[in-house]
């Protein structure tokens, strides 16, 4: 991708997006495809594709910390976390052309049923105002888009009505022990729906096995919104880079959105006026940018007459336990995951008949598991060798002792939603623009915690199955968020308790549109994106019939 | 367990040389003058033999073929990335001046021993790796991990630890799924 210098804003849009990650792509590609004038405003740079493998260097490398290999962090990117748990907020986003999915890892599963159903089903946070249903031919849309690679052997899955776009990719040698082991016990393992070419896809070439898939693919064989960035401005979308919008404006009667105001690299301030304007910067700045946008008539924010923008936030935690085995287990080779189980997903209360042993508690004191199996646990020798303090002979024995033997399991436990846990502004700090910075406000609750300890418990059981010693857990005291931000704008039909309708449309404002996981209203315990992706092509659907 | 130019090579896939910033010198391992005919960024040959006597006392006995290794890895790497040459240049220059003052000879003369505990005596074995930092620190950047980062993100450095297609390395979808004894 060339930079356009020119940063002037285009005349008579019928579409402006706000942020060039999946989100905002997947809406600019589909609607560019129905012959809408698209413009697209992105805060950061478009990344120099020839420069990916130093970034991946730097990602290896000790002395270079996680942010900086996308050039996240200082005062643009500047955040304060005030809740009871600290957030590392520039870990767990990008800023740039392609947005987050240039360091996600990749997985991407389809919600279940019951994640839409909370409130029906176990009587507990919300129902969403839509069902699996009606997403579910956007969700092979969306895996169509991202270029997903998976089986239908998901025996707890929602049901599904074509296969995949590629072949999955098949299990790892410790998979297979992993599922012997499973077999035993009475749990089912299945393949991971991954966003990364397992054949060459789409032009784009077969993924061969580089093994930092997070932070840095340095091919293009893992999905990353670049690629429907460039399909989008084939289609004669146009994407200005390094603008971030500072508010939106609407007109006087309040009703609609006029322009939005962003600023260029050299300070010069612009309006992009347009008929549409999407809303598609993330989880965090989504409802930043409608709290910074008051006005006379909307003095708490825009589309924020629920007072509920920013509220609900939510995060998947992480749950992991790890150990060593008698055998070598082969970790390292690839950056991404070939097996996990759903089995503890609809139901987290349940055991099996062989060995799992139910929980102490109703399916209604958790919350969704969702457990993985590993094929990077333990150390990676490069990883060791550059911490050493040793280095020749004895530092090669020294990695033969290390690597070879490790096994673990990971899983990410969902968060239910709650008004106090919220993304708000902090007014005595201020970004590269004077903005107020976000503030994350976040604990990991109870529920969370019961959640993550029954995670555990079953991992420990697998583990011991196949007879390792357990050396290792992240269990609720330890864990941390799996990136995943959520919640800040849900979707609902009565506007005193949402901030955008089934349609994803603000209630406030005719014309501005939201895109992203802040629209959930559950959690589930699935990786986002997908749902992400599917939700956007259904926006692009309702964008384009209101214009 | 021998080095080879092959093994440069795949290095320097890993360093970002033929993937990605387009193919450069894979037809002879050398590095030569960029096609727009600007001047090449290449370390001179003392730097180079410094590196070399490096990496003899940094990788492990088993390995051969260091000189080979070494020259085609770093002059591949600084052809695509002369500010990291540059960092390469400045931080063997203060190893050289180390061991002059310490032993009385440049770093390559010294027997490696000697060379193995200057590295040590400057703690370069325990310093913070940083490319922006104090000389010290700058040499675990640049030259000691510098050189471990080459080799043990090749097959040929992590095989030797039982890991065929380690991180960094493009080693393919084959080599995951296989067992231990395959
Ligand atoms: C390490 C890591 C691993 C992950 N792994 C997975 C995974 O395996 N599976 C999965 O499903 N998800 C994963 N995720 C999450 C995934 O990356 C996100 O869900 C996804 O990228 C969100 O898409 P988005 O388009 O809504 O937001 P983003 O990708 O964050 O894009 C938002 C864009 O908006 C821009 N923007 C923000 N504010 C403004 C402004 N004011 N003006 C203009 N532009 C603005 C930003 O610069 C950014 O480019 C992972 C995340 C991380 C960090
Ligand atoms: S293993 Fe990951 S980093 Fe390597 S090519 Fe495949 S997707 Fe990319």
């Amino acid at each position: 991708m060339t930079g356009d210098s020119d940063r002037t804003p285009s005349d008579r849009v019928d579409v402006c997006i706000i942020g060039a990650g999946p989100a905002g792509a997947l809406v600019a590609d589909r609607l560019a495809a129905r012959r809408h004038e698209v413009v697209i405003l992105e805060a950061g740079p478009r990344f120099d594709r020839a420069d990916r493998i130093e970034r991946m260097e730097r990602s290896i490398r000790p002395s270079h910390d996680l942010p900086s290999v996308w050039d996240m962090g200082g005062e643009r990117d500047a955040y304060t976390s005030t809740g009871e748990w600290f957030y590392p907020l520039n870990n767990s986003r990008v800023k740039g052309v392609g947005g987050t999915t240039l360091s996600w890892q990749g997985m991407v599963m389809r919600l279940h049923e019951v994640d839409f159903e909370m409130r029906s089903e176990w009587g507990v946070a919300a129902d969403w105002p839509i069902d699996y249903e009606d997403i579910r031919p956007y969700y092979g849309s969306a895996e169509s888009a991202l270029g997903v690679a998976g089986a239908s052997d998901n025996p707890f899955a929602p049901p599904r009505e074509s296969p995949h776009p590629m072949p999955p990719f098949p299990p790892s040698h410790s998979d297979a022990r992993f599922a012997e082991a499973c077999e035993r016990l009475g749990v089912a393992t299945h393949s991971v729906p991954n966003a990364r070419n397992s054949a060459p896809f789409d032009g784009d070439s077969k993924c061969v096995g580089f093994g930092t898939c997070k932070p840095v693919c340095p091919t293009d064989a893992k999905y990353d919104a670049t690629r429907t960035i460039e399909k989008a401005t084939d289609a004669g979308v146009r994407v200005i880079d390094r603008v971030p919008v500072q508010r939106l404006e609407h007109d006087r009667s309040g009703q609609v959105i006029d322009a939005a105001v962003y600023v260029t690299p050299d300070g010069e301030t612009h309006r992009q006026t347009a008929r549409q304007f999407v809303l598609a910067a993330g989880g965090i700045e989504t409802p930043r940018l409608l709290l910074l946008s008051e006005s006379e008539t909307y003095p708490d924010g825009l589309a924020n007459s629920s007072g509920l923008v920013g509220r609900y936030f939510m995060e998947h935690l992480f749950a992991g336990t790890g150990g060593i085995v008698d055998w070598r287990t082969r970790q390292n080779h690839v950056g991404f995951l070939t097996s996990e189980t759903h089995q503890f997903y609809d139901d987290p209360a349940a055991g099996t008949e062989r060995g799992i042993p139910p929980a102490d508690a109703q399916t209604a004191a958790f919350t969704p598991i969702k457990l993985e199996f590993f094929n990077y646990a333990g150390p990676s020798p490069v990883g060791l060798a550059l911490d050493s303090d040793i280095w020749g002979d004895e530092l090669l024995e020294s990695l033969r002792d290390a690597y070879g033997n490790s096994i673990a399991m990971g899983g990410l436990v969902g968060q239910r939603p709650r008004k106090d846990n919220f993304v708000g502004l902090d007014s005595s700090k201020t970004d590269d623009h004077g903005n107020p910075v976000p503030r994350v406000h976040w604990r990991v609750d109870d529920v969370t915690k019961r959640s993550i300890r029954r995670a555990n418990e079953i991992q420990e059981t697998i583990l011991t199955e196949l007879g390792a010693e357990l050396t290792w857990q992240v269990g609720p005291e330890e864990t941390g968020p799996a990136f995943h931000h959520m919640g800040t704008t849900r979707m609902g039909t009565d506007p005193a308790e949402s901030v955008v309708n089934p349609r994803m449309r603000t209630h406030d404002l005719d014309n501005l549109w939201i895109a992203g996981s802040s629209v959930f209203v559950t959690s589930g315990a699935m990786n986002p994106t997908l749902t992400i992706a599917a939700l956007a092509l259904k926006l692009a659907d309702h964008v384009d019939e209101s214009l | 367990m021998r080095l080879t130019r092959r093994d440069a090579l795949a290095a320097l896939t890993a360093a970002g040389v033929t993937v990605g910033g387009g193919a450069l010198f894979l037809s002879t391992g050398e590095p030569e003058s960029t096609a727009d005919g600007t001047a090449e960024h290449r370390l001179d040959e003392s730097t180079v033999r410094t590196l070399v006597a490096a990496a003899e006392v940094l990788y492990p006995s088993e390995v051969e073929g260091t000189e080979e290794f070494v020259t085609s890895y770093v002059q591949g790497k600084v052809e695509e990335r002369p500010d990291h040459g540059r960092g390469i240049a400045d931080a063997v220059d203060y190893l050289d001046d180390y061991a002059v003052a310490w032993y009385d000879a440049k770093f390559a003369d010294l027997v490696p021993s000697d060379r193995d505990e200057a590295l040590e005596r400057m703690n370069a074995d325990t310093a913070a790796p940083d490319p922006n930092g104090s000389d010290v620190e700058r040499v675990r950047y640049f030259v000691v991990n510098e050189l471990l980062y080459g080799l043990y993100t090749t097959p040929t450095g992590t095989t030797l630890v039982g890991l065929e297609n380690p991180r960094g390395h493009p080693g393919g979808l084959a080599s995951y799924q296989r067992g231990p004894q395959s």
